[in-house]
């Protein structure tokens, strides 16, 4: 307890403007990747935008309040000026100015940091299929063919093509010193394209409320050069588990804190039978029991409307069918 | 028989809850007591339960929201000292389990039950009178969408005692809402109280719009409405179009978890996101419900304390439509990060920006009211200069978080929880403050105490600083909301201030529980005589305070938008004989009866008691048919009361005149 308090003096210590300060070296205002970089400058313009009118507008108000406050009977007082051309047009135009300048500049900052854009670089993007369980992530590197829970690595400066759903509820996928957060649904994917461009540990976590476990839905990104990369592939490699339909339901099952766990070994297009079934109840009859051969994911070819990726293969008219054709014989 | 309902539903094992409880118990047993004692219950039944008088119900309402604030803001003081002691790796002294209950209770009591009756309360004590109207347009149905609110209230605070509430958050978001999910039935608590308060809430809207429309005295045109008129239309013009959005999704959400239904589910074609579009078509548009009418409040406030007319009155007027227009098209900013297109991010992400150019309108015109007045440094404008402040720097971050490409990195995070207070806290809860002070002598005939106000005054806005811009800075630094514990060291010490915040608010609390004890102890001293304590502008205070139950001896003849100050200047003096009979609605006991079967037919749905919930339908159903069958049709009040009434108002004032003289004289 008194160390407690102790701690709680030495928190206080620092005056709250050191504080603001220091709320600048770590998190999304200390981004390590191009996107949250364009992200944090796009923060700054708009503020130092918006504060061109806030910071008048509260000295007005302070300004006029003691001016003309009721005492001080030298200032003029007109009790009937209730109208002026130009006050009108300054206050309408100033507005319309500065929000004119912020749409152009959300107009184009929104369609260049579309989470969906791939990063333009010459290597080839590492593919990384992200699952948010209860209460844990699960990221699957396809073209590794491995698997891991809580814990990502990624090479430095190389883009990284993320695709996500969920198998249970809401989620997002977020790594704040990396830039955007993507929301993570059952029966649908989303995409977000990060780099990292310095080597380093970084926090990810869930960045939208999912029940009694969210608070230890957190998982480490390790951001290494390629050999690193490779080592922790290999580690990872080394594990015997391996994750198939049986072993994905058993880590679908509702766990708060779950260790790092790897899998050497994945059942090819799992994260394709996993956009399928979702909803636990719905395993009993995996595609890859009826279907081997089952179709890889329909990647998001246009851009709008791009929320709703049809999960089901079969079905190519864009409408948001769920791939319930496996799930109408449920027992 | 009792469906679900078992003995196990009680939190006997919760120390916290039964604290409280018995907390409850006490307070309720208390006051029972002093009702006995004071032989007040017959007072208490005809005069506020059953009155259909619009002042009576607002104070009703305004009540209601006083009390859910102590509720909303325990839970708040809660969750705060959680976060602050559950750092570095300790679990606090709320698991997730009670935690999650917290955050969404705090939520919806504090949008739902807080701040939507303080302000329909407002609207319903205020705008009759401003208008120069005797009542609302329907004061039967006017009664029962209170009881209707407070029904909802009940289930709200019964599902503490019996059962649990949602652990969703405040929208309930599915699947987590899903049956699935939430197989509890705290959600069902949850769409239950909000569909009977929302359905009052409606019926509310529907009200004023009619009273607003068709019952202005004579010589009022629409562009000589007070501004808290205007801005209490445009409220309700989207109540009625907002909530049954609401309606709707409820009930979609109601037919999953009851009926098998897969609007929203995983599985069999739901599709969870469609949830989210709608509720937010309904949530934003009620963000505006919440701020119109106190844009309007603090005009009034400006302009009287000003002494000055108000600046840019049809600039405000439009201001005020356009904002009401561009809240319908903005709902998707509450889900950049869903995955739309570019083009359908950036589209909602201007059309949210356009809304601050009105807002900012209104700021100046504020701003430029001020200019070249006088003005009164008394409590209200206090409210008003923390306001401007306060809000214009919650717009910047709320623009901010408009901006798509901020927003990926900052939504959910701390900073929005840290906007919406800024905007709530410092725009609607202080607008409800400077309004209460504004108004409470209008409403009871007593002026608040002044000291304790200011007190009150700098402990929320100080308490506000240090809770919430914290969180600022915790959003950038990456934590996330609704999270039970953390283990990040940076995070430690602006959980402690926010913590400390909180503290200060809490005073602030405490300072008005003060101001209200004091007032009324000191009633004798804060009597407003006159019925025009402010040098008042609109037609509310051209009349007795406390308002007479008929509002108006003689309808008043409109010329200008400050009609009060107009005939002030024209040196009218009201008139004191040849007074017309009035007619008066009769006092009724409907909404009452239907909104204790609504609270009932709620609960036995939430715990699947059928027959319970089929006989209390019937009885919704027949209640209000019964009434049109029994209700009489009102009373005249006789021209020699009206005269009496008038009387003593006059000498009052004369007195009050004469007192003042004296004072002066000295």
């Amino acid at each position: 307890m008194r160390d407690r308090f102790k701690h709680f003096l030495r928190a206080m210590l620092p005056v709250t403007g050191t504080l603001l300060l220091a709320g600048c070296s770590d998190g999304v205002l200390d981004p390590k990747g191009p996107i949250g970089l364009a992200e944090r400058s796009l923060i700054w313009t708009a503020t130092w935008l918006m504060l061109l009118v806030v910071v008048p507008v509260i000295g007005m108000t302070i300004w006029f309040a003691w001016t003309y406050r009721a005492s001080n009977k030298a200032a003029r007082y007109e009790p009937n000026w209730d109208h002026s051309r130009r006050v009108e047009a300054v206050v309408w135009a100033v507005p319309c100015v500065i929000i004119a300048f912020l749409a152009v500049i959300t107009w184009t900052s929104t369609h260049e940091l579309d989470p969906y854009r791939p990063i333009e670089s010459d290597v080839p993007p590492v593919q990384v299929q992200v699952v948010s369980l209860d209460w844990k992530w699960l990221f699957i590197y396809p073209e590794l063919g491995i698997a891991t829970v809580n814990e990502m690595a990624m090479p430095t400066n190389v883009p990284v093509q993320f695709q996500i759903t969920s198998g249970s509820v809401m989620n997002a996928f977020f790594i704040p010193r990396l830039g955007s957060m993507i929301y993570s649904m059952a029966g649908m994917t989303t995409k977000l394209a990060l780099l990292s461009s310095e080597d380093g540990v970084y926090d990810g976590m869930s960045s939208h409320y999912s029940g009694a476990g969210f608070s230890g839905m957190k998982f480490k990104v390790h951001s290494t050069d390629q050999a690193g990369f490779e080592a922790w592939v290999a580690r990872v490699r080394a594990s015997r588990d391996s994750l198939d339909m049986a072993s994905y339901e058993s880590l679908a099952r509702p766990s708060e804190n779950n260790p790092v766990a790897y899998y050497g070994q994945v059942t090819p297009s799992i994260f394709g039978a996993i956009l399928h079934h979702s909803a636990p109840g719905m395993l009993m009859h995996p595609p890859m029991a009826a279907n081997p051969a089952a179709p890889a994911l329909p990647h998001a070819a246009g851009h709008d409307g791009h929320a709703m990726q049809a999960a089901d293969a079969g079905t190519q008219d864009g409408h948001a069918h769920h791939g319930h054709a496996h799930r109408g014989h449920k027992e | 028989m009792l469906g679900k309902l078992t003995l196990e539903a009680v939190p006997y094992h919760e120390p916290i809850i039964m604290i409280a409880l018995a907390g409850v118990g006490l307070i309720g047993l208390a006051i029972a007591a002093w009702i006995t004692r004071a032989g007040r219950w017959g007072w208490l039944w005809k005069d506020w339960l059953t009155s259909v008088d619009h002042k009576n119900i607002g104070i009703m309402y305004i009540i209601l929201a006083l009390v859910m604030l102590l509720r909303g803001f325990a839970d708040a003081l809660m969750m705060r000292a959680q976060l602050a002691l559950a750092t570095g790796g300790a679990p606090g002294y709320l698991p997730p389990h009670h935690y999650d209950q917290i955050f969404t209770a705090h939520g919806v009591i504090m949008i739902f039950f807080v701040a939507m009756p303080f302000i329909v309360g407002l609207m319903n004590l205020v705008v009759p009178l401003q208008i120069g109207a005797r009542d609302v347009a329907f004061p039967m149905l006017n009664n029962l969408s209170f009881w209707l609110t407070v029904s909802g209230a009940l289930l709200l605070n019964i599902s503490l005692g019996i059962g649990e509430f949602a652990k969703t958050g405040w929208l309930a978001f599915p699947p987590l809402s899903g049956l699935q999910y939430s197989p509890d039935v705290g959600v069902d608590y949850y769409i239950w109280a909000l569909q009977i308060s929302g359905v009052g809430t409606t019926l509310a809207g529907v009200n004023m719009i009619a009273t607003i429309l068709q019952m202005r005295a004579p010589g009022m045109t629409m562009f000589r409405m007070p501004i808290f008129a205007w801005t209490s239309l445009c409220s309700n013009m989207l109540i009625v179009a907002a909530f049954p959005v609401l309606a709707a999704t409820l009930a979609m959400l109601a037919a999953d978890r009851y009926l098998d239904f897969h609007f929203f589910t995983n599985d069999g074609g739901g599709n969870a996101m469609m949830y989210v579009n709608l509720i937010w078509i309904w949530g934003h548009p009620e963000v505006y419900i919440l701020i119109l009418p106190i844009f309007g409040v603090f005009s009034e406030i400006v302009s009287t304390f000003s002494t000055k007319r108000l600046f840019g009155y049809v600039a405000l007027v439009w201001a005020t439509v356009c904002i009401t227009v561009l809240s319908f098209v903005v709902w998707l900013h509450h889900f950049f990060t869903m995955g739309s297109g570019a083009n359908v991010n950036a589209f909602f992400g201007i059309t949210t920006m356009l809304i601050s150019i009105p807002t900012g309108v209104k700021v100046f015109n504020w701003l430029f009211t001020m200019y070249r007045g006088r003005v009164r440094m008394e409590t209200p404008v206090m409210w008003t200069i923390g306001f401007i402040i306060t809000f214009v720097i919650g717009g910047m971050t709320g623009v901010l978080l408009a901006v798509p490409g901020a927003n990926f990195v900052l939504h959910n995070s701390l900073f929005l929880v840290a906007h919406f207070h800024n905007v709530i806290i410092g725009g609607v809860l202080f607008g409800c403050f400077a309004a209460l002070t504004y108004w409470f002598p209008k409403a009871t005939g007593i002026k608040l105490d002044e000291m304790w106000g200011k007190r009150a005054f700098w402990c929320w806005l100080v308490g506000f600083y240090l809770a919430f811009m914290p969180l600022y800075v915790l959003g950038f630094l990456g934590m996330t909301r609704r999270m039970n514990h953390s283990d990040n060291p940076l995070w430690t010490p602006y959980l402690y201030v926010a913590l400390l915040g909180a503290l200060v608010i809490a005073a602030g609390i405490a300072c008005q529980l003060i101001q209200f004890y004091v007032s009324i102890r000191d009633r004798e001293a804060n009597r407003d005589l006159t019925g025009d304590p402010w040098g008042g502008r609109t037609l509310e205070w051209a009349i007795a305070s406390p308002a007479p139950f008929y509002n108006f001896a003689e309808t008043p003849n409109v010329r200008d938008i400050d009609a009060y100050w107009d005939m002030k200047e024209q040196g009218l003096s009201p008139k004191t004989h040849d007074f017309e009979p009035i007619h008066m609605p009769n006092n009724s006991a409907t909404g009452l009866v239907t909104g204790a079967i609504a609270t009932v037919f709620g609960f036995a749905l939430v715990w699947h008691i059928w027959w319970l919930a089929a006989v209390t339908l019937l009885g919704i159903i027949a209640t209000p048919i019964i009434h049109s069958f029994t209700a009489g049709n009102g009373y005249e009040v006789s021209p020699d009361t009206i005269e009496r009434m008038e009387r003593e108002h006059m000498a009052r004032v004369k007195h009050a005149h004469r007192a003042e003289s004296e004072l002066v004289g000295a």
